[in-house]
Formats: structure tokens, sequence, C-alpha cells
């Protein structure tokens, strides 16, 4: 089957700036991909490029196996889309706007009313459906863009940062609601700031900086090319001599003092090897974890590097 | 839930209901309602004024009711030329840049529609707003007139004064189009509201002028050969019929003066065997009229086509 995005040396130059720079991206079916980069990295001009918002400057675009820019009806009939910062008709109700992107997608009868109202409940906005959309709060306006993304019942949707302006409560629930399409079966790309978050809900992430995508692959994928070991190992010990034979394990690549212990980047989950190192030193031992690499570190530690390497 | 299979025009009438919709129960709308029926009940009152003695002398009494001008008051026809435009202009100046600033124009162009149909769809919910003011209007004054002159209008007035209603609704649409292709190309509400009221001013009152005086350099009387004198008249009427203005004031003349023959210069040997004074039949008349209506249909197909070349390569960072 074919991938549910897939581009080959898309570009988009504005003048001499070069807001997205050959890019190849591939999103498989089912899968929740995360874009992340500074700001002006190029996350939302890829996305207007994959909508048919914006005309690529070269290279292609197939999304769910359709050109966006020659095809785009067939396209935005299966894609659902929630732009950045996301506006509603004030002046009309949640429940009208809904009505409307309904009507816009040629869904007609009674069970669009109540798709409208199951939605509406999912997002937690029954109580002010018939309130002007000008009376909402930003979260809520967020929550009704989610209402109004999966209306037409997508097979692909599309967040650019679903989270901003949310609280973290909200945040989370709103993360988890998203995980939660995966499991119906929906493929999603979403960018967003919130990398713990992203970490949690996403399968494979893409690193963009200036405009290219540099980066891209599972945390652990990514921790390993980044932070070099895979694995991380949090050892609380007190003793003479530890860090060096705790050093001198195979498959320990680097090891570094921290208040109360010492955290050990490995090859493989050594937490055996190090109890006996630390043990056989006569060392005292308090606790001893493998730490999940996180998106945050490996995210601070490549944007780190690459002004190391500029600089 | 059914599905419609998209046409090029899929979506049209549903952004159609909703712009109509949205234009009826507008505050802008209800300001500008009260304006019209202010300034042709004060115009209507004031020809009734003037022409109540000649009741029983004029056939055509009832299309007087929109020409006479009673000082200080304007006729009918003249606030209308006026007031049409801006109208128009009103109706219009925020329809794409409205949605860009409310950030909804990526959600509504992520729907399966063509931008096309976003932007006929507006055009015609105005065009509607349109006709549906002038039709109120109409009927206001039809009824002011019976009321106060105690005359029905008869068929021929009434089918003259809907043509007149129809070619204003031809000039506001033309209006109207422009006020679109601005609220395309500006982001900002204000300059394309702006914009569209600078062109306006422009035809309207300084392009008369720069005519009179293009005339001579493109067609200069040498010798004073009266071919000459009506070549530069010919080419003076030309380049002022550039100007919307001047064609809804041609055909608003022909139709509600049955009098009028001919627009423009007219020869010596063309009136030969008329009768001076006598009307022109509502076929006639019509004819007469043809090419203004067509040239002001014309004139909103460009702007239209304009906006949508605009419109449809435009980037959405809504
Ligand atoms: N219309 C435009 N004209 C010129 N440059 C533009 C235009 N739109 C965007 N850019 C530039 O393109 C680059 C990429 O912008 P983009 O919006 O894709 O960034 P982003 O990764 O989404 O950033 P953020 O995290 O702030 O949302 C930026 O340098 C921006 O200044
Ligand atoms: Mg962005």
């Amino acid at each position: 089957m074919m991938a549910a995005i897939e581009t080959k040396g898309l570009t988009k130059r504005y003048g001499r700036l070069v807001a997205v720079e050959d890019l190849d991206l591939v999103v498989e079916r089912g899968e929740v991909f995360g874009i992340l980069g500074p700001n002006g990295s190029g996350k939302t001009t890829t996305i207007l490029m994959l909508l048919g918002l914006t005309e690529p400057s070269a290279g292609t675009v197939r999304v769910l196996g359709r050109d966006p820019v020659r095809e785009p009806l067939k396209v935005k009939r299966r894609v659902g889309y929630l732009p950045d910062t996301v506006g509603f008709y004030d002046e009309l109700s949640g429940r009208e706007n809904l009505r409307y992107t309904a009507a816009l997608n040629g869904m007609r009868g009674p069970a669009v009313e109540a798709r409208i109202e199951e939605l509406l409940g999912q997002m937690g906005l029954l109580d002010a459906a018939d309130r002007p959309v000008r009376t909402y709060s930003r979260g809520m306006k967020q929550r009704l863009g989610l209402a109004d993304v999966l209306l037409k019942e997508p097979e692909l949707v599309i967040l650019d940062e679903p989270t901003l302006g949310l609280d973290p409560q909200a945040a989370h629930e709103f993360l988890t609601l998203i995980r939660s399409l995966k499991e119906r079966g929906l493929t999603v790309l979403l960018s967003s700031h919130l990398l713990h978050q992203v970490q949690a809900i996403t399968d494979r992430v893409g690193l963009f900086r200036k405009g290219r995508m540099e980066l891209v692959g599972s945390v652990p994928e990514l921790a390993k090319r980044v932070l070099g070991g895979a694995y991380r190992i949090r050892v609380r010990a007190e003793g003479e001599g530890l860090e060096a034979a705790l050093g001198a394990i195979p498959g320990v690549i680097r090891v570094r003092r921290e208040p109360g212990g010492y955290l050990l980047e490995t090859e493989r989950d050594l937490r055996p090897d190090v109890a006996r190192a630390v043990v056989r030193e006569g060392g005292r031992l308090f606790a001893l974890e493998l730490e999940e690499p996180s998106l945050d570190e490996v995210y601070r530690a490549y944007f780190e590097e690459v002004k190391r390497d500029a600089a | 839930m059914t599905r419609r299979e998209g046409s090029a025009f899929s979506g049209l009438g549903v952004v159609f209901l909703k712009e109509f919709a949205d234009q009826l129960s507008g505050t802008r709308m209800r300001l500008l309602e009260a304006l019209i029926v202010l300034t042709a009940m004060a115009t209507i009152y004031a020809a009734i004024q003037t022409i109540k003695n000649v009741v029983g002398e004029d056939v055509f009494l009832f299309l007087r009711l929109f020409t006479t001008a009673k000082e200080p008051l304007p006729s009918f026809v003249a606030f209308a030329g006026f007031l049409v435009p801006l109208l128009a202009i009103a109706l219009g100046f925020d329809a794409v840049n409205g949605e860009f600033q409310r950030r909804t124009l990526g959600r509504v162009l992520s729907q399966p529609i063509y931008r096309d149909a976003l932007l006929f769809g507006k055009y015609l919910a105005g065009l509607a707003t349109l006709a549906l003011v002038l039709l109120a209007v109409w009927l206001l004054v039809t009824g002011l007139g019976i009321l106060f002159t105690g005359l029905a209008p008869s068929g021929e007035e009434v089918a003259r004064s809907l043509l007149y209603l129809a070619a204003t609704l031809a000039y506001g649409g033309v209006w109207l189009a422009v006020a679109l292709f601005f609220s395309v190309v500006f982001k900002s509400p204000t300059t394309s509201a702006l914009a569209a009221i600078g062109v306006w001013l422009f035809f309207t009152v300084f392009w008369g002028m720069i005519a009179g005086l293009l005339a001579p350099v493109i067609s200069p009387v040498h010798y004073g050969f009266p071919e000459e004198v009506l070549r530069q008249a010919q080419t003076e009427l030309a380049l002022a019929r550039i100007a919307p203005s001047t064609l809804y004031a041609e055909a608003t003349l022909a139709l509600l003066q049955p009098e009028v023959r001919a627009l423009g210069p007219v020869l010596p040997a063309q009136l030969e065997g008329m009768v001076l004074g006598t009307p022109l039949p509502l076929s006639q008349s019509v004819l007469l009229v043809w090419p203004q209506f067509a040239g002001l249909i014309a004139a909103s197909v460009l702007f239209f086509t304009l906006a949508y070349v605009v419109f449809q390569r435009m980037e959405i960072r809504a």
C-alpha cells in the first residue's frame, strides 16, 4: 500500500530564503509522526505544501497516493487539517461552525447531527455547543478545532502545533486523544514544541533545522545517533575508585559524575555488570536504574552540537 | 450520511447560503438599509412635490418619480448612482481578507471545495443581497408613487423601471467585483476598502476630465472640419465609456426617459424622418442600452477573473 505521505526533493523558496529544502519524507499509514524544530525551521511551510495551501518551488508530494495540487478535492476529502492558529466564525455557535464544515464536505442528513453531537461530547464542549464561538476560551477553540478535523472521518490528520495555548492538563488530554486516533487506524502528522509529550505519543520524529530535516527515526534511534549510547544507567552509589571501575566495564561508553552517583552511557542494558562492579570495589549501592533517553535531551544535545560545529 | 462527488462547483451552494445569511444578518446591512430607505423616501417625496402639477400631461409620470430632482435634493437616480457602488463595496471589501483575519481561511480551504467555489459563492451572495435591497427600494418607490399621485404605473413603466433596476444591479456587480478583487490583493480590510473607493472615485469623478483632456490629443482638430470635430467627440465618448459610471448613466437615461433616441453625438442625417420628442418603444430602448449592459457585465467578469487568478495561487498561511 502507498505510504500516507511521501515527498521527494520537496523545496519551498521565498525569494532568496529557502524555507524548506530538498525534503524526502515518508510517513507510513497508521503511524504517528512528529515534526520538531526551532521557530522558523520550516515545519508549517512543509504542512502547507502537503495540503496544497502553498505551491512547492520544486519536488513532488503524494498524500494518500495523490498530488494535492493536481487533485485537491480527492486529497482534502480524506485529510483533516488543524492550522497552527485555528479560527472560527465568531458570531456562529460551535455547533453551527461544525455544521458548515460538514456541509462543505457534502455531508447531510440526521446522521450528521448525531456525529456533531458525539464529537462535541468527546471534546467536552456540549455545554458551550450553542454559544457563539466569540465566548470560547483559547483551549475551547482548540478542542472545537479537533472536532472540526475529525468530523469528516479523515484517514490522515495533520495538526500544526495542536497544543499551542493549552494548559498542561488540557495539553496532556489532547495528546492522549490524538494517540487514541492511532488505535482507530488513523495516520497522524503533528508539529509541536512539547518534546516530552511528543515522545509519549509518536512512533517516529523528524528534526528540522533551517529548512532541512536532518534527523529522522524513533526516539531510541535518534538517541543512539545523537547521544552516542542508546542506554543510560543511573547509579546511586558511594565508594572509592568507582568511576574508574565503572568506566572499565565492557560496553560502557561514558561515565559522568552526578550528585550522589554516576550516569553511564552504555551500549546494552548492563545493570548486572554495574552492580557487580560496585560490589567488587567495596562500594555501597543504593539504587540502579535504566533510563529511557528523553527526546528533550536528544533535542538539546543535537542543537548544541550543531551550534558548536557552526562556531 | 451521503457524500456528493465533487464538481468544479462542489460547495458553491453551501458557501452562497452561508454568506447570504451572514450579509443579511450583519449590522452593516442594517445601516445601509436605513441609509437607502431614507434617501429613497426623501427624493421620492421631493419628486412628487414637483410633478404633482403635471399629472395628466405626462404619459410617463411614474418614471419621472425616479428622474425628477427638486432643489436642494438630487433625483432618486442620481442618489442611487452614488449609493449603490458604496453599498456594493461595503458588501465585498472584506470578503477574503476578513477570513484571513479571522483565521478561518486555512480551515475552510482544507475542506473539499475549490477556491473558485468560495470566491464565486461570496460574489453571488453579495449580488443576491444587493438585488434584495434594490427590489425592496423599488417596491417602496412604487408604493409611495401610487399613494401620493393616485395613479398606477402602466405595464411599460413597470418594465422600464425593473430594467433600470437590473442595470443598477449590473453596475453594483462591477463594484462588488472590484471590492472582491481588492479583498484578495490586500491583507487588511481597511486598505482594500480604501483602494476600492479610490478606484470608484477615480472613474466617477476624474475619468470624465481625463477623457476630455485625452480626446484632443488622440483625435486633434486641425482645420475645424465637422468630421474632425465629430471624430473628437466620438473619441471622447469612447474613452468616457471605459468608466462603468458612464455606461450606467447612459443605460439609466435610455431606460427611464423613453424620448431619448440615441446615446452619444447624433448627426442631423440620423434624425431625418423622426418626430422629435416621440418616445421610443421599449424594445428599441432595450436595443439601445444592450451594449451598455454587456459592458457592465464584462467589467464584472474582468475583475472577478483577476480576483480569481490572484486567489488561486495565493499562499494560505492562516
Ligand atoms: N510568506 C513568506 N514570505 C517569506 N518568508 C516566509 C514566508 N512564510 C514563511 N517564511 C519563512 O520561512 C521560514 C519557515 O517558516 P515556518 O513557518 O515554516 O516555520 P515553523 O517551523 O513553522 O516555525 P514555528 O515554530 O515558529 O511555527 C521562516 O524563516 C519564515 O520566516
Ligand atoms: Mg509553524
